[in-house]
């Protein structure tokens, strides 16, 4: 399935955009996920981050489903 | 009572503490973040905000929420503000009431530091050289 993931700040300057679109398969996880972006920034070094499904943080294991509003949290520095 | 929001435009904590005072309260702390000018022995000129907005003020919420359910007399506000900010601007605004000061001090920092671990809310230094680097700090790295 291809899904769109939101991109936030060294993860959206990296990539040059603000969402990427994925390809992953049916029964994907958020890890899955997030690998796949990954796989779109070869060579750029990247804080370790976060994924958050429909506006919550998942766990890594979480399933992900057509539809759903995926984003990269990078380390967060608000405050 | 409670109420959180991103804002654009710069932040008020007296009206932030008289949004929570009220006749019930015995105490009142108000913490306000702001820019500073170093950062890591690195001159500081500014410091961008972003953030994923709708999941940002919905985490906002639940901190409240939460701060909430342990002390339930408390009353919170918190605003953090987006965009170019200069030094000595504030960043973040929480305010909260409570008819006891422990309760209201234990608040303020248990809600500023959820903020930081948990808020989708980024910020770029802009240094007095020109460069700008996203915070991470702490962060390990991956490299793809």
């Amino acid at each position: 399935m291809e899904l769109d993931v939101l991109l936030f700040a060294s993860y959206a300057d990296a990539f040059g955009a603000r969402q990427a679109r994925v390809s992953v398969s049916a029964g994907a996880t958020v890890s899955d996920v997030l690998q796949a972006v990954l796989a779109q920034m070869p060579g750029k070094q990247l804080p370790r981050a976060a994924v958050a499904v429909n506006q919550a943080y998942a766990p890594a294991d979480a399933r992900v489903n057509p539809g759903d509003e995926i984003a990269v949290i990078p380390p967060v520095a608000g405050g | 009572m409670r109420r959180s929001a991103l804002v654009e435009r710069a932040l008020d904590a007296a009206r932030l503490e008289a949004e929570v005072a009220h006749g019930g309260a015995g105490a009142i702390a108000v913490f306000v973040g702001t820019v500073r000018d170093v950062n890591d022995g690195r001159p500081v000129t500014a410091i961008e905000y972003s953030a994923y907005g709708p999941m940002a003020e919905r985490e906002l919420e639940r901190i409240l929420e939460e701060a909430c359910a342990s002390a339930p007399a408390l009353r919170a506000v918190v605003e953090h503000r987006i965009g170019l900010l200069a030094v000595g601007e504030a960043s973040v605004v929480i305010a909260v009431s409570h008819p006891h000061r422990a309760e209201a001090l234990r608040a303020v920092e248990t809600i500023i530091e959820e903020l930081k671990q948990r808020v989708p809310i980024w910020k770029r230094e802009h240094y007095v050289d020109g460069t700008r680097e996203w915070v991470h700090a702490g962060s390990s790295q991956v490299t793809c």
